[in-house]
């Protein structure tokens, strides 16, 4: 027998047998510390991240808001679409599903192509849309083959519907979600779910944070790889908020239809209020189009049209103001004290200045006129000379405190400020100095002008107001609720302080309004003048005044040109519409109504129109019959109280 | 070979099933059992691939625990030379003819079973490095020349396993043998050179591991570097072990194993899966059996007479210890995700076939206690 070592070694292992078995008590308390540690001490920090990752939630859009005109008629609604959906992990066999969907659906073999290619973009479970708007007869013809149909599901789900075309500029519209709204809308990051519509233009994207609404959850427990196992609950989020906007539906219709087959705009606003009644601009477009992805040939036709229809000419149409900027020349050279109005010119048609010959609308000339008739008759060498006496800095601080060259609505992504050009403004921007030539041109709103036709209007409200600053908008606030529960007053008391200018500021400034002016006078001056231009004859707008006593309105025409006219065009008495259309002159118009305690202020705005008096002042007459018919039937909602 | 009847012992049949252990005996069974219920779980409630398999195996390597239980512990004495040998030369057959998985080679094909000689190796060492011992004197343990068989007989194994590659079957394999040769009583300044030389290779060696591998060891360091990538199955292992609380997510209702967060569930991370459903009250229930099979094997080895069989006892009982520890370790995010199976609740052949072999030579050795090896 080999007891090899003997005893020593035997000894010597269960020495060390004795080390490691302490070494393993040690190592087994070790373990059992940090089971207590993970399942007692931080047991239910664990449960709930167990929880988080058996619970998986999946996002849906709420219906959005809807915006209603003034008197509460649906502009932008919503409408029940059917949508098909595929779930390819769902599907057996996806080449025969798309080739039996091809022809019940009619399926081109591009969109199935760009299918596939998002399929193989996703997890297998995702749904993909193959149609989030079909129409009736598809979706029943679906719903009929559907036992052989594997993977298909057929959804109902809501999506924005525009009834009413005439708003598609000052509502806009929505569409998908692009990688730009990602990073410029932050709002979105909590708001958005898998076929969420987000509002790109207009009203629907100055609301879209509150129409939008708080997504809905459908709560399921999922695997590892995300796989649905079952739903457990369902959030059903909350419907964007609705909206009520200060626009007259009924406006809005006569408006786009005075207004079809010409390019241009109509807006109408209260003067004291400051609520954009009517925002239209022609040609109309579609916006339902986009709301479900507009197609290529749609989309060319849109960008190739002459009359460019997705442009909202009312706020992102510049153009010179033309005569319409009289009203301003002639508030700031009498404001400024630099020119009488009493002093009479002759206009010969044209005046001379340093060789350079300027000319005046009518060729043969007007005669001996003060500054009255010059406005009335819209005289061009009486404003050259008053322009003259005034300066360009003068009068674009005029035109800048009358609202020119500023946005006049917040957050209205398309509009534009435009120009009011002055001496630094020509010196930063063109790099030149101002020529006394160029003031001339200014002060009959020629030259470097750009104003938008809402921009006028808001000119014309505060002039109508009696110079006040108002603060123009289109979207009723419960904020704003109260703001105006004295108008009534105010307009009464300020016909009595009317002669008295310090008790009129004193009065002013309890209010919230700004005054513009320095002279009530000046103004009146001016709202005179416009009087006589509609209702008295050799007026440039006598033609389209309205004889009713409750209708009569004060306007001024206004032309814009497009094109110099060449002194060899000015001798052969070329007319404008013999002209080619693109450079024919815009036709414009401003007004106020009633003349005798006004309410509302209009302009009008017909592209290559030609003068304003022939095309743009018989539009503004109708619709301000419209205005004034609807005036009472609007005071009583006003009164009402006027949010939601 | 060897004498005729070497195999045959003077214990009639009964003396042998009478002095079978039963501590022991029913531990191992019980948790075979519970073992069964895992595997069920991780098939979903089904009685399913991974059950049946799992059952089949479990009872198939029980009933060769016994049997080897009876054979004579001279014949594993005089055979593990033979024993080691034939398992090295599967290792570098595995090498030319293994079957390849998920980047590594450890599989021979045999058709009745896929065999993965690393998981035997990590008996056979034991077995050869015990006798090596046994026939030594202890005055010659500390002597070079001696000193020098061994380390080869263990290095070599060891770098076939390491190139498979199979970090952690190999730590395991290297972990069983150096525990052999520290309890024949290997002076500790040759450990002491030995991990002096290791830490100075050390450098050199992580030049030589797959990506795969440095990111579990940095993974491991800070588990929140790569939450989705190799930390993601610490992470997702720990939740699923917190969330058990003190009685467990109940049968069949672990959330994290049932929705596939659990990666390897059948096998490496099959505590992970118990533990959720029976919460901490399992875990311990499962860590006290293997404490008490690892205390018995102890006591068996104290039983014996000869060098030989302590020191197999001993070395078997630390080397499944470690098995068990550096699962449970693993699993519970204290040391880096390595590939090592839970001795008998773990799905996988191979593993059982070894341990089963283990648990009946230790077995063997109660029995034949009284028998004289050599």
């Amino acid at each position: 027998m080999i007891r090899s070592g003997g005893e020593s070694k035997i000894t010597l292992l269960g020495r060390r047998m004795f080390i490691i078995s302490a070494a393993k008590a040690v190592i087994v308390c070790g373990i059992v510390t940090r089971l207590i540690s993970l399942q007692i001490t931080e047991g239910k920090k664990y449960k709930t991240l167990s929880d988080k990752n058996r619970f998986r939630e999946w996002k849906f859009s709420p219906p959005r808001g809807l915006i209603k005109d003034y008197f509460g008629k649906e502009i932008a609604s919503n409408r029940q679409v059917y949508q098909l959906h595929i779930v390819p992990e769902n599907s057996e066999n996806l080449e025969l599903l798309f080739f039996r969907l091809k022809t019940i659906l009619n399926l081109s073999e591009n969109k199935i192509q760009s299918l596939r290619k998002k399929i193989k973009s996703q997890k297998p479970w995702d749904p993909v849309i193959i149609s989030d708007n079909l129409n009736w007869s598809d979706f029943s013809k679906i719903n009929l083959f559907l036992h052989e149909l594997q993977g298909v599901e057929p959804v109902v789900s809501i999506a924005r519907l525009y009834t009413e075309p005439s708003s598609a500029h000052v509502v806009g519209y929505v569409s998908k979600v692009s990688k730009k709204d990602l990073q410029n809308k932050e709002y979105l990051q909590k708001k958005i779910a898998t076929g969420t519509r987000v509002g790109k233009t207009g009203l629907e994207n100055i609301l879209d944070p509150k129409v939008i609404g708080d997504v809905g959850y459908k709560r399921y427990e999922v695997n590892a790889y995300g796989k649905r196992i079952k739903e457990i609950s369902i959030d059903p989020g909350k419907a964007g908020e609705n909206f009520r906007t200060t626009l007259d539906l009924d406006v809005q219709k006569l408006a786009s239809s005075l207004l079809a087959n010409k390019s241009g705009s109509v807006c109408v606003m209260d003067i004291y209020k400051g609520d954009i009644i009517s925002m239209v601009s022609s040609p109309l477009f579609d916006s339902n189009k986009f709301v479900h992805g507009i197609s290529q040939k749609d989309w060319n036709s849109l960008m190739s049209h002459r009359d460019k229809p997705l442009i909202n000419k009312a706020v992102s149409g510049l153009y010179p103001p033309g005569s319409t900027i009289k009203l301003l020349s002639a508030i700031s050279a009498l404001e400024n004290d630099v020119f009488n109005p009493k002093t009479v010119i002759q206009c010969k048609g044209h005046i001379e200045l340093y060789g350079e010959k300027y000319h005046c609308w009518k060729k043969k000339g007007h005669g001996y006129l003060d500054m009255r008739e010059g406005m009335k008759q819209s005289c061009d060498v009486y404003f050259y000379e008053v322009a003259r006496k005034l300066g360009i800095d003068r009068l674009a601080e005029t035109a800048k405190k009358f609202g020119l060259g500023q946005a006049v609505l917040e957050n209205l992504i398309e509009e534009k400020r435009g120009v009011v050009p002055d001496t630094s403004w020509k010196k930063k921007y063109i790099g030149k100095n101002w020529y006394l030539g160029e003031t001339l041109h200014a002060g009959i709103g020629q030259g470097y002008w750009q104003t938008s036709p809402l921009q006028l209007c808001l000119m014309m409200s505060q002039i109508a107001n009696g110079g006040y600053k108002i603060k123009p908008r289109i979207i009723l606030k419960k904020e704003e609720d109260r703001t105006f529960d004295n108008l009534k007053q105010f307009i009464q008391d300020k016909k009595i302080f009317s002669e008295d200018v310090v008790s009129l500021y004193d009065f002013i400034s309890k209010f919230k309004y700004k005054s513009l002016f320095r002279n009530p006078e000046n103004i009146k001056f001016v709202q005179d003048a416009l009087f006589g231009a509609t209702n008295e004859p050799r007026g440039t707008s006598y033609s389209s005044r309205l004889k009713n006593d409750k209708f009569v309105f004060a306007g001024k025409t206004g032309t814009s040109q497009v094109k110099r006219f060449t002194e060899k065009q000015r001798e052969l008495e070329v007319k404008n519409e013999d002209l080619p259309y693109e450079d024919r002159d815009h036709a414009l118009f401003v007004a106020f109504a009633p003349y005798i305690e006004p309410r509302y202020s209009i302009s009008v705005l017909v592209e290559h129109g030609g003068s304003g008096s022939k095309s743009a002042a018989p539009i503004a007459k109708q619709v301000i019959k419209k205005v004034l018919e609807k005036h009472n039937q609007r005071e009583l909602i006003s009164e009402k109280g006027e949010s939601v | 070979m060897f004498r005729p009847g070497s195999i045959q012992s003077h214990l009639s049949f009964r003396d042998k099933i009478l002095s079978l252990d039963l501590v022991l005996f029913f531990s191992v069974l019980i948790l075979g059992i519970i073992s069964f219920f895992a595997m069920y779980s991780t098939d979903a409630g089904k009685f399913d691939y991974h059950t049946k398999s799992h059952i089949i195996r479990f009872i198939v390597f029980f009933t060769l625990f016994i049997i080897i239980s009876f054979l004579k512990i001279n014949y594993w004495y005089n055979s593990s030379t033979y024993f080691y040998l034939l398992i090295l030369i599967l290792l570098v057959l595995v090498k030319f003819f293994g079957l390849s998985s998920s980047g590594s080679q450890r599989w021979l094909n045999l058709y009745f079973i896929n065999l993965q000689p690393s998981e035997l190796m990590k008996i056979a060492l034991i077995l050869f490095l015990s006798k090596y011992y046994h026939r030594i004197s202890s005055s010659d343990v500390n002597r070079l020349k001696y000193l020098l068989s061994p380390l080869v007989a263990l290095i070599f194994p060891i770098i076939l396993v390491i190139t498979q590659p199979d970090l952690g079957t190999a730590f395991l394999i290297a972990a069983g043998g150096v525990i052999v040769i520290w309890l024949a009583g290997v002076k500790m300044k040759f450990f002491a050179y030995l991990s002096v030389v290791f830490l100075s290779l050390a450098p050199v060696a992580i030049s030589f591991l797959k990506p795969y591998q440095k990111s579990r060891i940095l993974t491991f360091l800070d588990p929140s570097r790569d939450p989705l990538g190799a930390g993601y199955q610490i992470t997702q292992s720990k939740i699923a072990i917190g969330s058990g609380g003190f009685f467990g997510k109940g049968f069949l209702n672990g959330s994290q194993s049932y929705l596939d967060y659990l990666p390897e569930k059948h096998t490496d991370f099959i505590f992970t899966l118990f533990s959720e459903e029976f919460g901490f009250f399992g875990s311990i229930l499962i860590l006290a059996l293997y404490v008490i099979i690892t205390w018995r094997i102890v006591q068996i080895g104290n039983l014996t007479r000869d060098a030989f069989a302590k020191l197999y006892c001993f070395s078997f009982a630390t080397a499944f210890f470690i098995y068990v520890v550096v699962n449970m370790c693993m699993v519970l995010g204290l040391i880096p995700i390595v590939g090592a199976p839970l001795p008998i609740l773990s799905y996988g052949g191979s593993s059982m076939l070894a341990i089963m072999i283990g648990l009946g030579i230790v077995m063997s050795c109660k029995i034949h206690k009284d028998e004289p090896i050599g």
